[in-house]
């Protein structure tokens, strides 16, 4: 707590504003403060800040910035498709629209900097000026320059302003090649599991008493922390199940107090969303009706990944299936699986060293697409015209994402594809048009 | 032309627009047409029909698609009201973004209807803000997010297109000038919007304007085909669009072709954890299939028909390459056309009134082709010989006969498909659907020829003669149904038949009860199996086997049982008497369209085929009678590229370019009519040489060769089988 308490420079007031916004962050809050210093001082060109996904890093810059009423912007840098975008953004909210408005068509770093400084001379910074970059890893791939600039852009301005970059990579993965200027390091680690279930109390039900609801977020922490720590599934998980463990308060069974009841009560629930934790197999609309219903029609309303079952017109199942066994079958195979009269050959002595290996291991081997007709049409029970639509099969099906073509869009000659589906969804497939895939396939010979 | 211009210079001409006469559809349709005189009528026939088959197949669509498009749209007024409330759980969930997965099935030409309509019935009742975008126009983010701030914003954006194209690649896009394209934007508009629509102009278009301005119209995106989009694209869309969600009520709709996994396949969990999905599942194809074919196919009022091989055709083009309701129509529709084009009695094809009129108006050349068609031949080989005679040589006679036909003709299409109706109830609740499981298999079984002398048919009575008395009576009252909506005498008499036997039925419940019968029979019955009991052997057990067979066969048969024989043998005779195919009907021609090969070569186009018909065989295309062979051997005189062509496939996989070279020549010598014994015979000179190269580089674009590094002077054939 003390680490947070006395910064010269700021108002007492402010600072305990933050603090209270900042459960569990003070150490690092107070670290970045005093990093930062004194209003009017010189702060250090650029700060990287990184940690895990939900360690509170944005939430923090943000609290700092808006509370201590420094003047900052914030910059996210999915949405900058282009360095202009980021370069409008950042003038727009340190100095106006007009400024924003002073830029080119296609920016350089140089017109950026040109106008920064413009402006800068027409109103000197009396206070740092803050810029901070969020998911700062997509700056890697930007233009090669724009990430040592921002790194030293105190120098390049001249103007006392501070670079902030947040991301979820650390600092070893961004360095150029060609080298730049160090920026400070600062970690923020991951929530221990008393700071989880203090941060998660604070979104409290308004009609419960903290206590409740924090007994409530006790026995979900017992339950998927062992399997989850990210602050915002966890979060989703205590909203969804939160209706299910007040049930029985609401007819009235058991009261607040009686933990080990509502426990017993909730406990199977929180199992079963166990199983689909991270996959967001259904909306947390749909879960709470499901809830609902439960015991009567559970089976009526299931996940995303329940429904694997494609209808595929009958030649597009035959493409698929000759795909699949162009993907996993060594070519020199195929004479032994589509010629009449081949003879068996032996798995051992035929194949060289490295073809020992499952292929269901290595993954799906490109083929080309004579390849993949020849086995189609020694595949295919009845005889079939090579008609257009069966070419237009193909490509339908590369943009189902049942295959994916390995070579360029352009090249028209012998085009190359991979299957890119699994084996259990092949079986079900060639299952449906009697088709004992299992026999055409090396791998389980 | 000439110009007044001094300079040189190029100079554009535009063809002035007056010259040209705008040919209108009809005239196309004239345009070698058989039978000229009376196209204009077929024409609009023609139209007539297809017009009704366009609007009714979008009302179906429409009726078919109610069910999930009524959910999706209580989805979209339900997010954007709980946006409004300020409830626990709709707090806890107000950064998810709310997302509708719409699995709509592979057939993706379909799928453009379902969603304009979704996006029609989205602004009119819920939303004025609804953008749809396709993944072939959004392969960067910033295209994806021009096209939807460009379909939010306003039609303004679309009249500069062709600029925009231009500029396609620079950053910021010529709509809200002096801006970029981001979401910010999008949040600015949506808020002046929305601040315009609350103060100023209270009377609106939509229903309950007071309802609409205390909530915010959600902003809808609907993503047509979400597997065909980039990944990341997708991605950072939708991060970009989760940092605004507090400040403009996004939702986004996606349509999904495979499976609802794509979404776990396409998104990583911190992307999809933005989301709130749920799940809506659309009708399947077939269903859909099966509704148009009922409601088109499948019943009297609509006279247009098609054979069964055209129906084969474009069923087995659904069932095997594309699942798209949207190509059958268009296939019926090609149909419809080329039968109203290439048949001239195909004014005969349409409601009875008219049809009747339009028989007295036939001419002599019509009249000439109704004596030509085979089945009225048929016909009249049948008649006495002075009545052969009068139909032959009394045009007036033959009207009249002609209006009779073609009301026998209506009459046995009223009959034909309430009778298959019932055929199909029966027999599609037997194991094993020995006559198919769908109504249409069974069609085209009665199409192709008399159903009843088919296997499965007969296999099917027997089976149907072995069905319980509780099954048989539902299914003879589902027939009952059927039959009773029906408006002709023949199927009245039926149904009557029919409901007697029902109440016959229902008697022997009551008189079973009164008298406990048959316990003689039984006892008969049972001993033979007693016997089988011991221990016998094989010849024995094989005696008793058979005779226990015989005896059950000259077992006395209750009464239940001699009621369902005689049901069975109505439903056998009604099937005799009403499913003869309707080749045996007398005048099929003019409403039955059967030329099943135009229909493949239209749709299901055999590129390959047809470039080696031409090679092989240039006559079928060139049409020159030098160029006609028998047996399938090239003539000298051929193009070069045949000869080429027939010469390379003598070839093994490496072709030697020298000796392709001398044996063109020789081919080439003998058609300029050289003596073979000439020294000149067969030399190659530089025309023969420059024609040869042709030849072959004409093959390799083709794909027929290809070079290869394997040997000099080789190429490689890239197909395989010799002449």
């Amino acid at each position: 707590m003390s680490a947070l308490s006395q910064h010269p420079g700021y108002e007492e007031e402010k600072l305990q504003r933050v603090r209270e916004q900042l459960p569990c962050r003070e150490n690092q809050a107070g670290l970045l403060l005093s990093l930062l210093g004194q209003p009017q001082q010189y702060s250090y060109p650029s700060i990287f800040i990184y940690g895990h996904r939900a360690s509170g890093k944005s939430h923090v810059m943000q609290v700092l910035l808006k509370e201590l009423e420094l003047p900052h912007a914030t910059v996210s840098c999915v949405e900058c498709v282009s360095n202009s975008l980021l370069f409008e953004q950042v003038l727009l909210s340190l100095f106006g629209c007009e400024a924003a408005a002073m830029l080119t068509r296609k920016p350089s770093l140089s017109d950026f900097v040109r106008i920064y400084r413009h402006q800068c001379s027409q109103s000197p910074a009396t206070q740092t000026r803050y810029i901070v970059m969020e998911k700062a890893e997509l700056l890697r791939d930007a233009d090669a320059n724009l990430l040592p600039a921002l790194l030293r852009l105190q120098e390049l301005v001249e103007d006392n302003v501070t670079v902030i970059l947040l991301s979820e990579i650390s600092w070893d993965k961004f360095r150029p090649n060609t080298g730049c200027f160090e920026p400070l390091l600062l970690h923020f680690p991951d929530y221990s599991k008393g700071e989880l279930q203090q941060i998660l109390s604070q979104d409290r039900h308004p009609s419960y008493s903290a206590e409740f609801y924090s007994s409530y977020v006790n026995i979900l922490l017992g339950v998927f922390f062992s399997v989850c720590r990210d602050l915002r599934e966890l979060r989703h998980l205590a909203a969804l199940n939160f209706s299910k463990f007040c049930e029985p308060l609401a007819e009235g069974k058991v009261k607040e107090t009686d933990t080990h009841k509502l426990w017993r009560n909730i406990e199977p629930h929180l199992k079963k969303a166990m199983q689909t934790v991270y996959l967001r197999e259904v909306s947390s609309l749909q879960w709470e009706q499901m809830q609902q219903m439960e015991e009567k029609e559970a089976g009526a309303l299931r996940g995303l990944s329940a429904h694997t079952h494609v209808e595929l017109p009958y030649y597009s199942k035959f493409l698929l299936i000759a795909a699949y066994l162009a993907s996993y079958n060594p070519a020199r195979a195929d004479k032994r699986f589509f010629l009449k009269h081949a003879g068996k050959i032996k798995k051992t002595n035929f194949l060289k060293k490295n073809e020992k290996t499952s292929n269901h291991l290595l993954g799906p081997k490109p083929f080309p697409l004579d390849r993949l007709l020849a086995i189609f049409y020694s595949v295919v029970d009845s005889r079939v015209a090579p008609t257009a639509s069966i070419f237009s099969q193909i490509s339908s099906l590369v943009t189902l994402q049942l295959l994916s073509q390995v070579s360029h869009d352009d090249q028209l000659d012998a085009p190359k594809y991979k299957c890119a589906v699994s084996l259990d969804f092949i079986r079900a497939i060639s299952r449906t048009v009697n088709f004992e895939i299992v026999k055409y396939l090396y791998d389980f010979l | 032309m000439s110009t007044s211009s001094v300079s040189k210079g190029c100079f554009v001409f535009k063809p002035s627009a007056k010259k040209k006469k705008q040919l209108s559809l009809e005239d196309h349709f004239t345009d070698g047409c058989e039978g000229a005189e009376n196209s204009e009528v077929r024409f609009k026939l023609c139209q007539l029909l297809w017009e009704r088959i366009k609007t009714d197949t979008e009302v179906l669509q429409d009726e078919l698609n109610r069910k999930v498009l009524d959910s999706l749209l209580d989805l979209t007024r339900k997010c954007s009201s709980t946006r409004q409330h300020s409830d626990w759980a709709s707090k806890m969930r107000a950064s998810e973004i709310p997302t509708a997965a719409l699995v709509l099935g592979v057939n993706v030409p379909d799928h453009d209807m379902t969603f304009q309509s979704l996006s029609e019935q989205l602004q009119q009742s819920v939303t004025p803000h609804v953008a749809s975008v396709q993944a072939k126009e959004c392969g960067t983010l910033k295209h994806l997010m021009k096209r939807v701030l460009e379909k939010l914003t306003g039609t303004d954006v679309a009249v500069d297109d062709d600029e925009e194209e231009e500029e396609a690649e620079q950053t910021s896009a010529p709509l809200l000038k002096g801006t970029h394209c981001s979401l910010g934007t999008l949040c600015d508009w949506y808020n002046t919007k929305r601040k315009k629509s609350s103060s100023g102009t209270p009377g609106k278009k939509r229903s309950s304007p007071a309802k609409d301005e205390q909530q915010q119209p959600p902003v809808v995106i609907i993503f047509k085909d979400l597997e065909a989009f980039n990944p990341r694209v997708l991605q950072s869309f939708i991060l970009i669009c989760s940092l605004y969600i507090e400040r403009l009520p996004l939702m986004f709709i996606f349509g999904i072709a495979t499976s609802p996994s794509t979404i776990q396949h396409m998104l990583p969990h911190s992307v999809s954890s933005l989301l709130c999905i749920e799940l809506f599942q659309s009708l399947s194809c077939t269903q859909h299939l099966a509704t148009v074919i009922d409601k088109f196919i499948l019943t009297h009022q609509f006279p247009f028909k098609l054979n069964g091989k055209v129906m084969q055709v474009l069923i087995s083009i659904f069932l095997y390459h594309d699942f798209s309701v949207r190509n059958f129509i268009k296939g019926v529709q090609l149909a419809l056309l080329e039968h109203f084009h290439s048949q001239p009695l195909s004014v005969l094809c349409c409601a009875k009134k008219e049809a009747l009129l339009n028989v007295t108006q036939l001419s002599v050349r019509d009249l000439e082709r109704i004596r030509q068609l085979p089945s009225f031949k048929r016909y009249v080989e049948r008649q006495e010989t002075e009545e052969q005679v009068r139909l032959l040589k009394d045009d007036g006679y033959l009207k009249d006969v002609c209006q009779r036909l073609i009301k026998d003709l209506r009459k046995y299409h009223k009959n034909y498909y309430p009778v298959l109706r019932c055929l199909h109830t029966l027999a599609s609740s037997l194991p094993r659907y020995p006559l198919g499981k769908q109504i249409r298999e069974l069609h085209l079984i009665c199409l192709e020829k008399n159903v009843w002398e088919n296997e499965d048919y007969q296999s099917a009575m027997k089976l149907l003669k072995m069905l319980a008395k509780e099954e048989l009576v539902m299914l003879l009252q589902r027939c009952a149904e059927i039959l009773q909506q029906v408006k002709s005498k023949k199927m009245k008499n039926a149904l009557n038949q029919l409901e007697e036997m029902l109440v016959k039925f229902k008697q022997l419940d009551t008189a079973k009860a009164a008298v406990e019968s048959v316990p003689d029979v039984e006892e008969s019955f049972t001993s033979p199996v007693k016997n089988l009991q011991k221990k016998t052997d094989l010849f024995q057990l094989q005696k008793t086997l058979l005779e226990l067979n015989e005896s059950r066969r000259s077992k006395k048969l209750s009464p239940f049982e001699v009621l369902r024989n005689e049901a069975i043998d109505f439903i056998d005779g009604l099937v005799k008497s009403h499913l003869s195919p309707p080749e045996s009907q007398t005048l099929n021609e003019v409403c039955y369209y059967s030329s099943s090969a135009t229909v493949r070569r239209h749709l299901n186009a055999t590129p390959r085929t047809s470039i080696q018909a031409a090679l092989n065989t240039p006559y079928y295309y060139i049409q020159n009678d030098s160029l006609k062979t028998e047996d399938g051997s090239v003539s000298n005189a051929a193009p070069d590229i045949c000869i080429a062509y027939k010469l390379h496939l003598e070839c093994g996989r490496l072709i030697n370019l020298f000796d392709w070279l001398e044996a063109y020549a020789t081919v080439v010598s003998g058609a300029e009519g050289n003596d073979p014994d000439s020294e000149d015979f067969g030399k190659v000179d530089q025309v023969k040489h420059a024609r040869f190269i042709q030849a072959v580089s004409e093959l390799e674009f083709l794909g027929f060769i290809k070079s290869t590094k394997q040997k000099t002077d080789h190429v490689a054939r890239l197909t395989w089988g010799g002449c």
